[in-house]
């Protein structure tokens, strides 16, 4: 069998997802027997000019100048795979876009923000500019899924799983003592599972880093944020800006 | 003969992480231009932690940086306990100790192999010498895999820790369900961290065979990081300032702001800093400078073996720095799990708020010094952050080390090619983890 040519880009994005490849071990060698990985900027000099197979992007579509390389990428690709909260939703980047853009770029660069190159628009998905034939979502991912997704695609897979059900239901599956119960409170009950509910297991809540699920109740998530979590109205109602800003009924 | 004119143009540096640009024009001898640019996207942390609770800041603050996602958890905690009066346990600050050093052998590991080594080796990237090299690949994975491991069992997470929090640890270690498992887990940690040793001698002897391909350069320079009472300046400590006449000088954290000095220029989205001098340089070469004595005597055979001797003033030494690094966080860390086991694990609740206002918390980060200040109004609510990362400490450096660099590239004749390679290694030896604050690394020489 002909090894898949993969590639990886970034944008806007803090590059933890891909660190996270860099995390299986030995058993990485495995995964190259399969791809061969013909560009990644942050760990090769090589470039291609041949047909990329795989391409995976990383990071938000945030600066229009972005949206010409992201095309370019689309071109020079058979699929496109978005990975990591940042390319899937705009994750933890969105956050801004809640913000006045002024009001954001005075308190980080004060006197100094009118200068032209600092110039960024609202975080959005890769999906925003191009067409993303999968994604992976999570901040970061999870290099499991991650080796699931590289496996099924090239073994020339018609369709990549990711589940649809809410994290509650894997962390209920692995018995973990509900964050409610601990005096804390928690997103699960809206977040898109797949991640196997690691945060309530280590003792923090659930943020949907994954994103939400389709349709999520977000009057009812306030309430409980208020009723069960005990969150003031103010941040029940903000709770869910930190990494599904753009999939909120206000965005 | 020297070199009258060069012109290379390489768009976004590779082997880095985060994106930068070298701009580079000589005609006739004369350099018309030496850049270093640092054009990300800019990210906006400071504007996004506002308005969000004390329990909340140190998740979105980790995201700056998925490598050093450690150490601004730690700097943020730090801070936020500062601001908020909390007091942690001698068992947290242990656990954290250990969290950060396996933070810094991890992404070591990461830079040495993965980035710095192709290019000793003379190889464009790490994946041809899966071929070649195949023993040296498999025990970089090996050894990245551990501080994957090493960071997991404290934090939860190697990337963005999940059990780092205020006033704490959430869960015990590996989430073990009693004190018991969680010392088991301890011991089990230690002993695959000292099961790496021979691993880390090959490595050992390999540098010792490229050392001679390391390019000679010098240029003094202001060093700043971390000293601490306790240990070789990593997790905690006063920032000191050491400069090339070997005075040193020792500032509170609090009055951070006084070293770093920040300004903007047109070349870059980061913003640069200054102290002392025109320049300084943050990261493990600065703190082997500083804190040469205090570094595990381990990790001195080690130095002495390969050579090295502080200060060093040649920046691309600060790769050599990393790895004698890497054999002091392995060996600090079996020291804290011994301290830990003898005074025994225990379930901990976390500690409380006592006050709301302002603190600024510092922690090393594989790259450098890291500043984290927050303000909170009375109901934990954040009303005013400031992150300084390393790499914007760093930029200003690497474009002086350039301008001095250069002339001296093109008076030994050094071709364009040749040329391009010793300022990408340069830039390459200081890890730059642009994508920081902001994301480019591009080699741009024009006639
Ligand atoms: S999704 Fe999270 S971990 Fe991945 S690049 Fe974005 S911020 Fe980093
Ligand atoms: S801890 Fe969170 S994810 Fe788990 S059951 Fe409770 S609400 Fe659901
Ligand atoms: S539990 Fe929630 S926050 Fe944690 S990884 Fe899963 S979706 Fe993300």
């Amino acid at each position: 069998m002909a090894k898949v040519k993969v590639a990886w880009f970034d944008f806007c994005c803090c590059e933890g997802c891909q660190i996270e490849m860099t995390n299986f071990g030995e058993p990485f060698l495995k995964l190259l027997e399969l791809v061969e990985p013909v560009e990644f900027r942050e760990a090769m000099s090589e470039k291609t000019t041949e047909r990329i197979n795989v391409s995976f992007i990383e990071g938000s579509f945030s600066r229009e100048e972005d949206r010409v390389r992201l095309e370019e990428i689309r071109e020079r690709s058979d699929v496109v795979v978005a990975y990591g909260a940042c390319a899937v939703t705009g994750g933890i980047n969105a956050l801004k876009n809640h913000f006045e853009m002024d009001d954001y770029k005075e308190a980080v660069y004060g006197a100094d923000k009118d200068m032209p190159h600092l110039d960024t628009q609202d975080a959005k998905p890769v999906s925003a500019a191009i067409k993303v034939d999968y994604a992976i979502p999570g901040c970061p991912i999870d290099k499991d899924e991650f080796l699931r997704v590289v496996t099924q695609l090239v073994h020339g897979t018609s369709k990549v799983y990711v589940p649809t059900y809410p994290v509650c239901l894997e962390c209920k599956l692995r018995e973990t003592v509900c964050r409610y119960d601990d005096g804390d409170h928690c997103m699960g009950q809206v977040a898109l599972a797949g991640c196997g509910a690691p945060c309530p297991a280590d003792g923090i809540p659930c943020e949907a880093c994954r994103g939400f699920v389709e349709n999520p109740n977000e009057k009812a998530l306030e309430q409980v944020l208020q009723e069960r979590g005990g969150l003031s109205a103010a941040w029940a109602k903000k709770k869910s800006q930190m990494f599904t800003a753009n999939l909120r009924g206000d965005a | 003969m020297p070199t009258k004119n060069v012109n290379i143009d390489v768009h976004h540096v590779t082997r880095v992480e985060g994106h930068g640009n070298i701009v580079v024009n000589v005609t006739d001898g004369t350099v018309e231009k030496c850049e270093w640019r640092v054009p990300e996207a800019p990210r906006f942390f400071e504007a996004m932690v506002r308005g969000r609770h004390y329990s909340e800041v140190a998740r979105i603050t980790s995201r700056i940086c998925g490598i050093c996602s450690v150490g601004h958890t730690l700097a943020s905690i730090k801070a936020t306990e500062e601001a908020l009066g909390i007091t942690i346990s001698k068992q947290t600050d242990l656990l954290r100790r250990i969290l950060k050093h396996a933070e810094n052998f991890d992404s070591h590991v990461l830079h040495v192999y993965f980035l710095v080594a192709p290019d000793l080796l003379g190889a464009p990237s790490v994946f041809p010498l899966a071929a070649t090299h195949t023993e040296v690949v498999k025990r970089a994975l090996r050894m990245k895999r551990l501080g994957h491991e090493w960071a997991s069992t404290i934090g939860g997470r190697s990337t963005h820790p999940n059990k780092a929090v205020p006033g704490g640890f959430t869960n015990l270690p590996d989430n073990a369900n009693n004190p018991r498992e969680a010392a088991k887990a301890l011991e089990t940690l230690k002993q695959k961290i000292l099961d790496m040793v021979p691993d880390a001698v090959e490595t050992f002897k390999l540098l010792g065979d490229l050392a001679p391909n390391i390019p000679t350069f010098e240029r003094p320079t202001e060093y700043i990081g971390l000293v601490d009472d306790v240990e070789y300046g990593l997790y905690d400590g006063k920032i000191g300032c050491l400069l090339p006449d070997g005075t040193k000088e020792i500032v509170e954290i609090d009055d951070y702001r006084s070293v770093t000095n920040e300004y903007m220029t047109p070349l870059s989205t980061a913003k640069y800093a200054k102290h002392k001098m025109e320049s300084y340089m943050t990261g493990a070469l600065a703190r082997i400078n500083i804190n040469y004595d205090a570094l595990h005597p381990e990790a001195k055979k080690i130095a002495e073996g390969l050579g090295f001797s502080a200060p060093c003033l040649n920046p691309y030494f600060n790769s050599i720095a990393q790895f004698i690094e890497c054999i002091n966080s392995a060996y600090m860390s079996v020291g804290y799990i011994d301290e830990l086991l003898e005074i025994g694990i225990k379930d901990e609740p976390l500690a409380k708020p006592t006050k709301f206002g302002k603190g600024s918390g510092a922690t090393e980060v594989p790259r450098g010094i890291l500043f984290h200040e927050y303000e909170y109004d009375k109901d934990g609510f954040c009303t005013m952050g400031n992150c300084i990362i390393p790499t914007n400490q760093n930029h200003a450096n690497i474009q002086h080390d350039f301008d001095k660099l250069l002339p001296e590239l093109l008076e030994a004749g050094k071709s364009e090619k040749e040329i391009e390679l010793a300022l990408e290694m340069l830039v390459r030896a200081y890890d730059p983890c642009i994508s920081c604050s902001t994301h480019y690394l591009d080699v741009k020489f024009t006639k």
